[in-house]
């Protein structure tokens, strides 16, 4: 335990030192990299256990990478992130409140369309209220800043994994997974648990995208609502395996960097080859990286 | 004023009817969450206009070709892509995982190849467009076309799902598949049948919409979601439910779009779905709670 713990700090701390180390091409990568670290494993920190497909990442990362284009110029910093967290996690008791006590299906059909409701949502209040489609975000926050913060928030991220691994809500999740009618009759408020979680998931979402948005100078809904991101996620979480805390990290290194590549090669036909390497990734390794690794051992 | 609202209203409540049928039988009877349905409606809405502008054929030419084409589509896509799922799953629900994650990538390569073709630009051709006036409202031919002949589309399937062998054991598969093999229905082939005949349907719905509707390759998304609201709303696997729910859906949209604000039709959508999960979750005419 005491040895995998210093072995985790050693981890971070090298992690840290990124910024000294690489020029901007390099420091982008890792930005990129550790910035869907996070939305992968606080996507499978809902959609694991629950296996609830949800297909809404990008809605709360847009509204996070909105919060900062508003109001990063009127206020500070840390205020900003909590107005973010505070619209993320109401969008996301409305959401699961309203579909997380009925079977999934519902849940996923609303969260399929959410980030478009949110753009169209978002369009109409600049176009009628505040007569200004597409912001600029000036802020003096640097690269080598908003890698710390997001290597902070993948910390907390795997933190909030292990703990919920190990306590009575996580139990409660392994149940609901199984067989949710079981998990009713033992006595577990299933949808207190999911919604719970969906909050916690939808958290870190949303703070990536108010932490990430001074990385764009220029944001519009289109940008901060890309349906990719979701997609993006979606993949690189169940290429690693979305059983285990430390599966969606193998599934975001070697698809962060396909991605790269896949966008400077081919920028006119990425959405066609991300989409054949998705449905290549659903047939023959369902169960990740994660279960390959297992079974081997 | 009103009187022309509803009317296109209707239209449009016409078109989320026909494209909801299809999405119903490819969900209550194949059970496959289909989230690449609305690209097929695009698609067929592109064959359209390049049939009209590109060869200089009619629109309801290529009703008579787009839809046979999209049913063997539909079917290759069942037989290839979704027939291995089917056999991989040990329960429904695993199903219904499987068959969300490889339709979602599915959208991802149509989307991708229709934006490869065309770009992102909106597309429209003009069929039909000379006004009628009906009861003092006007109404342009071309929607009033589409309206009669997604009315005559969906009545037949309606017929052929009633009246027909074939469909009263598509029906069957619907209400419990395993009652059905148990009555000797070939549950593969009529499951098979229901997604080919839903994708037919989308493309039949898709160059309707073509003939008013301007469209773009992006559009897809917003039909799937429309058409699963309306399924939900209506009840999983009932035609009746869906031809209610998309009216009401249509005639909605059209009076916030006309007398509120046509940025605000998705919310719309959504506040229904939303009211619809609160009080209804079955649906409207839906009978168990599932």
């Amino acid at each position: 335990m005491i040895a995998r713990l210093s072995l985790a700090a050693v981890a971070v701390a090298a992690l840290a030192c990124v910024p000294f180390l690489f020029e901007a091409y390099g420091l982008s990568l890792a930005i990129n990299l550790i910035s869907y670290t996070v939305l992968a494993t606080a996507w499978s920190l809902f959609s694991g256990p629950t296996r609830y497909v949800s297909l809404a990442t990008v809605a709360f990362f847009g509204i996070g990478a909105y919060t900062t284009a508003v109001f990063a110029e009127i206020l500070p910093w840390p205020a900003v992130l909590a107005i973010a967290a505070g619209i993320g996690i109401v969008v996301a008791a409305i959401v699961g409140l309203s579909t997380l006590r009925l079977s999934g299906v519902y849940f996923v059909i609303f969260s399929f369309g959410l980030a478009e409701l949110v753009r169209q949502l978002v369009t109409w209040w600049e176009v009628n209220k505040s007569r200004t489609l597409g912001r600029y975000v000036f802020t003096d926050i640097t690269a080598a800043q908003i890698y710390w913060q997001l290597l902070a928030l993948a910390v907390l991220v795997f933190v909030a994994g292990f703990l919920i691994g190990r306590s009575r809500l996580g139990l409660a999740l392994r149940a609901i997974g199984d067989d949710e009618t079981v998990a009713r009759h033992s006595g577990i408020d299933t949808t207190r648990a999911k919604v719970a979680l969906f909050a916690l998931s939808t958290l870190f979402m949303t703070l990536t995208g108010a932490i990430m948005a001074p990385r764009w100078t220029y944001i519009d809904p289109a940008i901060a609502f890309n349906p990719v991101v979701s997609f993006t996620v979606l993949i690189m979480a169940l290429l690693g395996g979305v059983h285990r805390l430390w599966g969606p990290v193998m599934g975001v290194v070697p698809l962060a960097l396909l991605f790269e590549f896949l966008l400077a090669r081919f920028p006119n036909h990425f959405s066609i080859m991300v989409g054949l390497v998705f449905i290549l990734i659903v047939y023959a390794i369902p169960r990740g990286i994660a279960g390959l690794v297992e079974r081997r051992a | 004023m009103l009187l022309e609202v509803t009317l296109s209203g209707v239209t449009l409540g016409g078109m989320y009817a026909l494209v909801a049928m299809g999405l119903t039988l490819q969900y209550g009877v194949a059970r496959i969450m289909n989230l690449s349905y609305g690209e097929l409606l695009i698609a067929a809405a592109f064959a359209a206009f390049w049939f009209y502008s590109g060869l200089a054929l009619s629109p309801l030419l290529g009703l008579l070709i787009v839809p046979p084409l999209a049913f063997a589509v539909s079917y290759a896509i069942y037989h290839v892509l979704l027939q291995p799922l089917v056999r991989r799953a040990r329960t429904r629900d695993a199903l219904e995982v499987d068959s969300i994650l490889a339709t979602f990538g599915l959208l991802f390569v149509i989307q991708g190849v229709m934006l490869a073709l065309f770009g992102g630009a909106y597309f429209s051709y003009s069929f039909l467009s000379f006004p009628l006036h009906i009861a003092g409202a006007t109404v342009a031919a071309n929607r009033l076309l589409a309206l009669v002949l997604a009315v005559v589309i969906g009545l037949g399937l309606y017929l052929a799902l009633t009246r027909t062998r074939l469909g009263t054991a598509v029906r069957a598969v619907a209400v419990d598949p395993v009652a059905a093999q148990l009555v000797a229905i070939d549950v593969r082939t009529a499951s098979a049948l229901a997604f080919a005949l839903g994708g037919a349907l989308v493309a039949a719905a898709g160059v309707l919409v073509s003939m008013f509707l301007t469209f773009n390759a992006n559009l897809g998304v917003v039909f799937t979601l429309k058409a699963l609201v309306v399924v939900i709303m209506g009840g999983v696997g009932n035609l009746l439910g869906a031809l209610m729910a998309g009216l009401i859906l249509g005639l909605v949209e059209n009076y916030v779009a006309v007398f509120v604000d046509p940025g605000l039709t998705l919310a719309a959508t959504y506040a229904i779905f939303l009211l619809v999960l609160l009080v209804r979750p079955q649906g409207l005419l839906g009978r168990t709670s599932r």
